[in-house]
């Protein structure tokens, strides 16, 4: 079969390769708000974060030459912002959920603000291993052309759940997400975990955010995320805080997101925008199938204000 | 204050006490704003600008002149509507961001009813068209509500998710089924007929949207602390449990309040396109129900305070134009400063009751 003969067939494999590709920044960015939510609070600043991951990585791996000295930035970027939630959040009488807006439009509005001389260069691009050099079909190669950085997420996400059941951080994590005054009594100081998980959450959120610029799209402008990171964060209360479900549901947001795109490259392009819409759709119709007003969450840590 | 030695009757020491707690609310706030202009003056410094030369610059292009005074209040006129969809839903202790998809709705339903109307009077089409933009909005926001109150879905997030879905139908039916056929770089839905745009305040070129955002501000703060309902939406706010104990309806109090949220930030939109654009196109989409938000926030949610407030901020917005003009600073930097106050007024929460001359006196 050629890859013109492949007709309607590449539907789904556009919305398989789709998904894999669209798929990162959520697989990265739910994975870094899980960790911050396991610790009791949740930082609804992720969008502006991973715009500013976009932004900080494209700006280094340009300047640089090195596309994964650009993710390291991107990755401590986001970081920081993490610590600037957290620093924020530890005063007495600050509600979380407001930082975290704050700081999603100071984000968004210092990564375009340091942005705009990098809209036009191009820099260069992370590496994409290819695993479909077996087929003759381009459609096919093209589509099996697999990010480095999804790979990672892929190794990351059985990691953490593992990390969290079984490691000592992982219980001192989830003791001080459950209950701030059991972790007081056992001597942890609370604010300093919670620094520390959002911090990393806001590293994995600038890793995402790095994806965008630097693999696909693959360039940095001002329309790059619409929405992708708060998307993540309403994606981990349907994976129940548990990592390898946000693995599979970032596979599964990705697919409709792909969806748009995969239609428009056979002919259909009618709807374009309506489909392109079916992420938040989507997570908006799970969120109404999944969450209950009569009780709490189940794996909800206990001291997350968000499921109350 | 030191303890007085005079023993105060009962009377006066209320009246300290209102006093200094309406101090406290305006002193902490501008502290806020002012901590935010000193970081932003350094943020610019480093950027290479001079940071008096910003400061001076963006009084002249907010408050400096006439000229500037009416693009500043014109730029308050959306702000104060999209606030209020913060700041209604935030009496019964919800956080509404979404403000910008009902401005969004609003303004695509406006123009999309004056289409019907070709040969209505331009009252009744202005009409129509704030009818239909406050009901766009309001089912937008009260769905948010809703489903917060039927099915326990975070507010915050499905309000949010909610603008996405707004831009994804506004730009369906704008390049689709409303689109004028004439504008080919800029999708737009026709023209609504210079006969059906808002007029302007005589003797200005601010436009009507602004008497609009202000009586929607007076009702609000009526309904709020001096009605029943207003009462029952802020013992909702303070504890849901003793509300529903006491047998207030706290869904009608959620719906209803989520739908006037949501019918102020559609009347937002329809000012927009009505009295500013005459079409609905991609410029109505410049973050009004975003900096809403702030403007809420910045007023702690008081409808009265969100009149200033939001001037203070479409100040900002209008002396974005010259910071980029003289001094080629990017356009982002009204959205950083923005952000910083932001930042600054949730921070300065802390200060509350610890501002050493505004000390409640022990008795």
């Amino acid at each position: 079969m050629s890859a013109d003969l492949l007709g309607w067939w590449g539907v789904p494999l556009a919305v398989l390769a789709g998904a894999i590709r669209v798929s990162t920044p959520f697989l990265f960015v739910s994975l870094g708000e899980c960790i911050t939510e396991k610790s009791g609070r949740i930082n609804l600043g992720l969008e502006g974060t991973l715009v500013m991951g976009a932004m900080s990585g494209y700006a280094v791996s340009y300047l640089t030459g090195s596309p994964w000295l650009g993710v390291l930035a991107a990755g401590c970027a986001g970081a920081v912002f993490g610590i600037l939630h957290a620093l924020i959040c530890s005063l007495p009488r600050v509600n979380d959920i407001a930082v975290g807006i704050a700081l999603m439009l100071f984000g968004i509005g210092l990564a375009f603000f340091l942005g705009k001389p990098f809209i036009q260069p191009q820099a260069p691009n992370l590496p994409s291993i290819p695993f479909g050099n077996w087929s003759d079909n381009a459609q096919v190669r093209d589509s099996l052309r697999i990010n480095a950085l999804f790979l990672i997420g892929v190794v990351l996400a059985p990691v953490l759940l593992w990390a969290f059941r079984n490691t000592r951080w992982g219980l001192i994590l989830r003791t001080v997400g459950d209950s701030a005054d059991a972790a007081r009594a056992l001597g942890y100081a609370i604010n300093r975990v919670r620094t520390f998980a959002t911090a990393g959450g806001g590293f994995l959120a600038g890793i995402g955010g790095s994806f965008l610029s630097l693999s696909y799209p693959g360039s940095w402008s001002e329309g790059l995320s619409s929405g992708q990171g708060i998307t993540a964060v309403a994606l981990v209360i349907f994976a129940r805080w548990n990592p390898m479900l946000c693995f599979w549901a970032s596979l599964l947001f990705g697919g409709a997101a792909a969806l748009g795109p995969a239609l428009q490259s056979v002919g259909i392009t009618q709807g374009y925008y309506l489909f392109n819409a079916a992420p938040y759709v989507l997570t908006l119709l799970i969120m109404i199938l999944t969450c209950s007003r009569d009780r709490t969450l189940a794996g909800a840590p206990g001291e997350l204000g968000v499921t109350r | 204050m030191e303890a007085s030695p005079v023993k105060l009757d009962n009377g006066t020491a209320r009246w300290q006490d209102i006093l200094r707690s309406g101090a406290e609310a305006v002193a902490v706030p501008l502290l806020a704003v002012l901590g935010a202009l000193v970081v932003f003056g350094i943020f610019v410094s480093l950027a290479g600008v001079n940071p008096f030369e910003t400061y001076n610059l963006m009084y002249a292009g907010a408050f400096g002149s006439w000229f500037s005074w009416q693009n500043t209040l014109t730029r308050a006129a959306p702000l104060i509507l999209t606030a209020l969809c913060c700041a209604l839903p935030a009496q019964l202790g919800m956080v509404v961001i979404g403000g910008e998809g009902a401005l969004v709705i609003g303004g695509l339903a406006a123009a999309a009813i004056s289409q019907t109307l070709p040969d209505a009077a331009p009252l009744v089409v202005q009409l129509a068209m704030a009818m239909a933009a406050m009901a766009a909005g309001a089912a937008w926001i009260a769905l948010a509500g809703g489903l917060r109150h039927w099915r326990g879905v975070n507010e915050t997030i499905a309000s949010l998710l909610l603008v996405y879905i707004a831009i994804a139908v506004f730009n369906h039916l704008v390049e689709g089924l409303l689109r004028d056929p004439a504008s080919l770089n800029k999708p737009s839905t026709p023209h609504i007929g210079d006969a059906n745009m808002l007029s302007t305040i005589p003797g200005t070129d601010i436009h009507w949207g602004l008497a609009y955002g202000i009586i929607a501000c007076v009702l609000a703060y009526i309904l709020i602390y001096r009605t029943t309902f207003g009462f029952g939406m802020r013992v909702a706010g303070g504890n849901v449990k003793a509300a529903r104990m006491v047998g207030l309806p706290v869904g009608k109090l959620v719906l209803v309040a989520c739908g006037l949220a949501g019918a102020a930030a559609g009347l937002a939109g329809m000012v927009e396109v009505a009295a500013v654009h005459g079409k609905a196109n991609a410029s109505l989409i410049v973050g009004y129900g975003y900096t809403g938000i702030l403007v809420a926030f910045l007023a702690r949610h008081n409808p009265l305070a969100i009149i200033p407030v939001a001037i203070l901020l479409g100040g900002i917005g209008a002396s974005g134009g010259l910071l980029q003009r003289r001094l080629g600073l990017p356009d982002a930097t009204v959205l950083v400063l923005q952000g910083l106050i932001f930042i600054a007024i949730l921070t300065s929460e802390v200060l509350y009751g610890r501002l050493p001359w505004l000390k409640k006196v022990k008795a």
